[in-house]
């Protein structure tokens, strides 16, 4: 892995602990507090802030994920560093789009 | 140890696809384990290879793997690794088996090379000495990272090496350390492109496997986590100082 790949491992991985945190703690509310889908959508629908926080949550994922994933690859399958890079930008890209799908389904109307 | 005991090894003989064989070895009092390494090339089979030079812990030469983890064999004691009386000595590992007990160390050296872990001079004789302080911070991260033997058992120690068989390693990335801090040296920029490399710094997971085994108690890791530090000031623009 490169120093630049390191760093942002490194920073993705700053960017995603309070996220990560936050996002535990929403789900526990929700469920603890036995929010409906109906209720819990008219809360994120139009919300500028949760918009934001799960599509930064989501690229900070996918960056994450696909160096990660790529590091996985060329140490533990001994795939050669494009083969790995390849195979983990695309599982990173689909993870991206399927991500932003579903933070689109609970924001927009 | 009494004398009257013996000692049972099993020694790594052949190339990479040998095998072990067994040996008697006199247990003695403060016997090391380079002693019982010679004991049975003198008394029992002449044809054993291995690598040793100083018996003192200074030229770095004839580390092995004892009971799975890497050692400075003449200055290990067997008193201190053997277990119910057997020791299993084998070459290092991360690196290719020349016979026996000797390893190829080219690898090792050409990293050193290759991540630009020498000393690239600034001035010549004629011109003043640098005037460094002891005490000033950079020359307190060299001073950490010094007094090397160049023995590779943090290399083979390495995980990560394993892992990555073109990964710099911990020995080459700590020497490179002590030169990033060195004010006198003239190819910075040649060595950060190194250390940032893809064989770089990046690929250390910190499983810290070279700090616990380090005969002379260097912290690589330390030293790595150090290059790992520029590795973020270098995202965000920052020269590395």
């Amino acid at each position: 892995m490169t120093g630049r790949a390191y760093a942002l491992q490194r920073l993705s991985a700053l960017v995603l602990i309070p996220l990560a945190l936050i996002h535990l703690g929403l789900t526990l509310y929700a469920f603890h507090d036995g929010l409906t889908a109906a209720e819990i959508l008219s809360r994120t629908r139009g919300s500028m802030f949760w918009g934001l926080f799960y599509s930064l949550f989501i690229l900070a994922i996918g960056l994450h994920g696909t160096i990660g994933l790529q590091t996985i690859l060329r140490e533990s399958l001994k795939l050669s560093r494009k083969a790995a890079g390849m195979a983990a930008g695309i599982a990173g890209l689909l993870l991206i789009i399927a991500g932003l799908y579903a933070v689109a389904a609970v924001l927009l109307p | 140890m009494a004398n009257d005991k013996t000692l049972n090894v099993e020694v790594w003989r052949g190339a990479e696809d040998g095998r072990f064989e067994s040996f008697e070895v006199p247990a003695r009092d403060s016997q090391t384990v380079l002693d019982v390494v010679s004991h049975i090339q003198r008394h029992l089979d002449e044809t054993l290879t291995y690598r040793f030079a100083c018996r003192v812990g200074m030229c770095g030469s004839c580390a092995m793997t004892v009971n799975g983890r890497p050692r400075w064999t003449c200055r290990t004691h067997v008193s201190r690794v053997a277990r119910n009386g057997r020791l299993t000595i084998a070459p290092l590992r991360n690196l290719p088996v020349i016979k026996d007990l000797a390893c190829d160390m080219t690898p090792f050296f050409d990293k050193w090379q290759q991540a630009r872990a020498v000393f690239d001079p600034s001035t010549t004789r004629d011109d003043p000495v640098a005037a460094i302080t002891p005490d000033s911070p950079k020359r307190r991260e060299a001073s950490a990272a010094i007094e090397c033997i160049n023995c590779a058992v943090c290399y083979a120690a390495c995980d990560s090496v394993t892992w990555n068989p073109d990964y710099l390693g911990p020995a080459a990335l700590n020497r490179a350390w002590t030169l990033v801090n060195d004010q006198r040296d003239a190819d910075q920029r040649a060595r950060r492109a190194a250390i940032m490399s893809d064989a770089g710094c990046g690929n250390c997971h910190s499983h810290q496997s070279c700090t616990e085994l380090c005969p002379n108690e260097l912290n690589p890791t330390r030293s790595i986590a150090g290059l790992k530090r520029l590795a973020m000031k270098n995202l965000f623009g920052g020269e590395p100082s």
